[in-house]
């Protein structure tokens, strides 16, 4: 599923979440931009995961796994790629489908380098540190997260984070 | 998103509703450090009423339990969800704080 196709038609919200009919040959795309405001964050996120629970995504991914990890990557947008200027702005784009889930969060910074950003704060020295736990839970919570400069706007910074469906588990 | 402090005994108990993340965590900050600076040591937070936290919220956690501490006092949780437990799991913050089941356990705790 890619972000960019441009060639699925958006479905709104509520004709998906009123149906009760399968999705499963359904894809959702939504995007959105914010400025940078961090108390804006809870509003996106509400928003995000009712869309993701619409195609019956386990309980726990919706109230846990895309809450952190898409809080995470938005308040890394704005105040480390952005700098927590309101004159910036954050581009937040999902697609969703019955197998998986994308969301991708795009700032203007000039980006970072995900492997030595993450540490590990569940170390003796860094547990009782106040910061450093953002990358690490985003990617303990989704299954792939990627770090990449798009193309267009260009030298933006993306943060992309996968997360696919659980298998059901074999009788 | 609100906090609320209330006094039982000795014990101040703070009652997260709602997130705690970026956008709050500074006001429940200011709220335990006034407290703190009154002269009150002992805090039980009750997350039976919260959704999620994200990292900033658990570091501020972290900053708190510290700060108590060097004042000699303490800093206890207590009702976290399934979630809120494999978060603190996941950061191996269960093992800095005590956790109770329940807010009447957490009283009973100090």
């Amino acid at each position: 599923m890619s972000l960019r196709s441009g060639r699925h038609p958006q479905v709104p919200a509520g004709e998906v979440a009123s149906d009760g009919a399968s999705l499963g040959s359904v894809r959702l795309a939504l995007e959105l931009e914010v400025p940078t405001d961090v108390r804006l964050i809870s509003r996106i996120v509400q928003l995000v995961s009712r869309q993701v629970r619409d195609f019956d995504f386990p309980a726990h991914v919706c109230s846990l796994n895309v809450p952190v990890a898409l809080s995470e990557a938005l308040s890394n947008a704005m105040l480390r790629g952005n700098g927590d200027d309101p004159a910036k702005s954050v581009r937040i784009r999902m697609a969703v489908d019955d197998q998986e889930l994308i969301l991708e969060v795009t700032d203007e910074g000039s980006g970072f380098d995900l492997e030595r950003c993450t540490q590990d704060p569940t170390t003796a020295d860094n547990v009782l540190r106040e910061d450093g736990r953002g990358l690490y839970l985003m990617r303990r919570l989704m299954d792939r997260v990627e770090r990449f400069t798009d193309t267009a706007p260009a030298g933006h910074n993306v943060v992309r984070l996968t997360l696919y469906r659980p298998r059901p588990e074999a009788p | 998103m609100s906090f609320t402090m209330t006094r039982n005994g000795a014990i101040v108990v703070v009652d997260v509703e709602g997130q705690l993340i970026v956008g709050n965590r500074q006001e429940l900050k200011q709220k335990v450090l006034d407290e703190l600076e009154k002269g009150e040591r002992k805090f039980l937070v009750d997350f039976a009423r919260t959704g999620y936290i994200d990292s900033s919220g658990l570091g501020v956690l972290v900053s708190l339990s510290k700060k108590i501490r060097e004042q000699g006092g303490e800093l206890r949780l207590a009702n976290l969800n399934d979630d809120l437990k494999t978060l603190f799991e996941l950061t191996k913050l269960d093992t800095l704080f005590q956790i109770a089941d329940s807010r009447e356990r957490g009283l009973e705790s100090f």
